[in-house]
This record gives C-alpha cells, sequence and structure tokens, in this order.
C-alpha cells in the first residue's frame, strides 16, 4: 500500500510554555510517593551556556520493566527547562525491559529534548550508573562509541540521578536516530 | 505492578517507519538559533524496542469543555478574524490517530503572544489567551475555533517576520510518532522570507501549509482551514498482536 506523505516537524519556538507546561508536568508518581527519585539535569548549548527556554520529556518503564496503565505511576514526565537551563522529574527508577526480539535492556528513561533552535526534537537516553552489570550487556549502549557512552550514564547524586545534555560541544550527548 | 498492557498494544506495529528526508536537518544555518544547539555528532541508531513503541495515553482528564474554543476563554470575545481549523490525524498506513492529545498556542490577531518574552509594541488582547487543546475522536477528527494569528517580527535577520502559523503537539501513540510542528496559512507572503519554513525539503513543505475550505466555512460566524497530520506508520506489514499474550 502506499503511504501518507509524513507531516515535517518544526520548531517548538520560545513560547513553548504557553501551551505546554502543566502544572504536574514533572510528577511522573505523586509527592509523597515511597522510593521516588529525582531525575535532574542541565541543558548546554555548544558555547556551553544553559539553555533556558527548552523542554524535556521523559517515556520510561515502571519498576517491573512494565508500560501498563498504573494509577500513580504515569511513565511520561514533563519539565520546561529554568532560567539555569535546569529540568527535573519525580519518578520511579525504572526496571530492566525485556523486548519481543528477545533483548534484555539495561534500566533506562526516554528522553525528548525540544528548544528554540532545533527544528526536530532530539532523543537520547538516561541509564542509571549503578546499573553496570545490566548496563555492561545493553544493547543500546553496547551500540554507542565507547568513549561517548558516559554521556547517557546517570550517577546517583542527593534525591536522585543527574545528567547534562550536551547539544553540542567537546561532551557532546549522544543522541538517537528513533 | 502490571506488565504491558495488553488492550492497547493489540495492532502495535513492531517498528516504524523511519521520516528520511521529511523533518528540517538540525543544523540549518540559516536559522540563527540552529547554530549552537543542533548537535553536530552523527546520531546513533535506535532500533525500536519495548520503550520505543509505547507511548504515553494521555487524555481526556487533560482536557477542559471549552478548550478547543480560544475565542471565549476568558470571559469575553478575542478580537480578530474568527476562523475552525479542524482536520484529522493519521498515520502513514492511513489510519486514524483517535483519542490522542492536540496542544496548540499562538500569537494574536496583532501578532503577539502572551508570554514574557514577546515584548514587540503589539498590544495584547484581554480575551486571548492563544492555548488550546483537544482529544481526536474515534476517527481521528479534531476541531478548534480561534484566531487566525497575525505575522510578527523578529531578530533573525534584518526586517524578519515569522508567517501566521498555530504551534501543534501531537503524541498518536507510540514515543517514536511524537510531533511537534506548527501550521501555516495557504499564500503567506512571508513563505520565501522565513527560514523556519524553508528548513523543510521543499518536496514536503507544502504539507505545512492549510487548506482554505469554503464547504464547512460557517456563513456569518467563522472562515475554515484544514489541516491533516501524518505520523510514522508501521514499518512493513503491522504485526496483529494477541489481545491476551500471557
Amino acid at each position: 500500500m502506499r503511504k501518507l506523505p509524513l507531516t515535517p516537524s518544526q520548531t517548538i519556538g520560545p513560547f513553548l510554555h504557553m501551551g505546554l507546561v502543566w502544572s504536574d508536568g514533572p510528577d511522573v508518581v505523586p509527592d509523597g510517593t515511597p522510593s521516588a527519585v529525582w531525575l535532574r539535569g542541565t541543558v548546554f548549548d555548544g558555547a556551553g551556556e544553559p539553555v533556558g527556554d527548552g523542554l524535556v520529556e521523559t517515556w520510561q518503564a515502571d519498576p517491573d520493566g512494565g508500560f501498563g496503565h498504573h494509577q500513580r505511576f504515569r511513565s511520561f514526565g514533563r519539565s520546561a527547562t529554568d532560567d539555569a537551563g535546569e529540568w527535573a522529574v519525580r519518578t520511579l527508577k525504572p526496571g530492566a525491559v525485556e523486548s519481543a526480539d528477545g533483548t534484555t535492556q539495561a534500566p533506562h528513561v526516554n528522553l525528548s529534548v525540544f528548544a528554540r533552535g532545533l527544528l526536530d526534537r532530539v532523543v537520547t537516553r538516561i541509564y542509571f550508573a549503578d546499573e553496570v552489570d545490566a548496563n555492561t550487556v545493553d544493547p543500546v549502549l553496547s551500540a554507542v562509541p565507547e568513549h561517548r557512552r558516559g554521556t547517557l550514564v546517570a550517577p546517583a547524586i542527593g534525591d536522585g540521578y543527574r545528567l547534562d545534555i550536551h547539544l553540542q560541544g567537546e561532551a557532546e550527548t549522544v543522541f538517537f536516530d528513533v | 505492578m502490571a506488565r504491558p498492557g495488553t488492550a492497547h498494544a493489540a495492532r502495535q506495529p513492531t517498528a516504524y517507519e523511519r521520516p528520511n528526508g521529511v523533518h528540517p536537518p538540525l543544523a540549518s544555518p540559516a536559522y540563527r538559533s540552529s547554530t549552537l544547539r543542533a548537535p553536530t555528532e552523527p546520531l546513533v541508531l535506535l532500533p525500536h524496542r519495548l520503550t520505543e513503541l509505547t507511548g504515553p495515553v494521555l487524555g481526556a482528564e487533560r482536557v477542559m469543555p471549552g478548550d478547543n474554543d480560544l475565542t471565549r476563554q476568558d470571559g469575553g470575545e478575542a478580537v480578530g478574524q474568527r476562523i475552525i481549523v479542524r482536520g484529522r490525524v493519521l498515520d502513514s498506513d492511513g489510519r486514524a490517530v483517535p483519542n490522542t492529545l492536540i496542544e496548540i498556542w499562538q500569537a494574536n490577531a496583532g501578532g503577539r503572544y502572551r508570554h514574557a518574552v514577546d515584548r514587540w509594541p503589539s498590544p495584547l488582547d484581554p480575551n486571548f489567551t492563544g492555548v488550546g487543546r483537544a482529544m481526536t475522536d474515534q476517527k481521528g477528527h479534531y476541531s478548534f475555533t480561534t484566531i487566525k494569528p497575525g505575522a510578527y517580527p523578529w531578530k533573525n535577520h534584518d526586517n524578519a517576520w515569522r508567517p501566521a502559523h498555530i504551534h501543534f503537539s501531537l503524541f498518536g501513540r507510540a514515543f517514536t510518532q511524537r510531533l511537534v510542528t506548527q501550521m501555516y496559512f495557504p499564500d503567506d507572503p512571508l513563505f520565501a522570507h522565513d527560514p523556519i519554513f524553508n528548513s523543510v525539503p521543499e518536496a514536503a513543505r507544502a504539507r505545512l501549509v492549510s487548506r482554505f475550505d469554503i464547504e464547512t466555512t460557517r456563513p456569518e460566524w467563522a472562515l475554515c482551514f484544514v489541516f491533516d497530520l501524518v505520523l510514522r506508520g508501521a514499518t512493513g506489514v503491522p504485526f496483529e498482536q494477541a489481545d491476551d499474550e500471557t
């Protein structure tokens, strides 16, 4: 069958907050949820300046590695960056994800990053530094050049995990063709 | 916690087509803001597995009655050309995308956004927020009533003006289908001068331009513009999943 032609992407622009900020955006789980963690980071541009008009969306499995519907776990988070380029979502650490192709992936969170200046979203992932064994055999991490894998692995810091996103520069984050 | 949901996983593709040549190149130097923000390293191919094949099911609870009528959100009536913007959300296999959240935002009739960053000397309209939400129906149809936005100046280059547009954000059913874009109006004289519109490969640009529709224009009320959106469909033959996979 002939495919319908796809609609092209455009930048989210500088006024994204009007349409896309939700008061409960960062709440993948509600405040007070046992074992909740914060995923945080700063988005930087190629000059090392914080990106203060970006939006980060997260999509992840639950702690058992599933994507079912839950009353108190949304799988999805959304956080605009603040003037300092910071974003944060409150969530539960995902479990390992088994897929139909027989692979098991280390716990991970998919990220979409939108900003003025980005004509399409860019997609990256967060892995967890305390999952050394699972990360070692993860099929996606293994496909990333070894010297760049660290840009995807978040150390445990304070109330959760922290990973900065560098859109450009020496420490440019690995982005995926999804 | 529950394993992957089964009901909504039925008819889920095993992979989505790749949008080669459809989206703008991230590095589009004529759009100056892309210069320091577009990644320069090659993207790493991400095969589609469960995280990419699933997506948020958001909806009804995020949309209040009246959210799809931007002309009367703050009590009074907004100033400007009243329009209906309607269309369908489909995937590239021609299947409707039902019950999916659409979020829109836009400038008012004078080209001014209700946003702290927008300071150019065109008046705000106290009766226009410029924000709308709607769910597609069972057949993928959506409809908004709004005001035709004005063009506005920006600082990309000397005497730069953005053509009138409405921002659209869509989820589809899978992480892979997420799309944020802009809808334009037919025959805008600013198209030729806009690096954001022209960042799209030429063959695909017209897909961002809505179509004036006299048939569904409401007499003595509102002009109608139709804007259909096509999200990525399955690659190859769609995989029919059993309703109960356990």
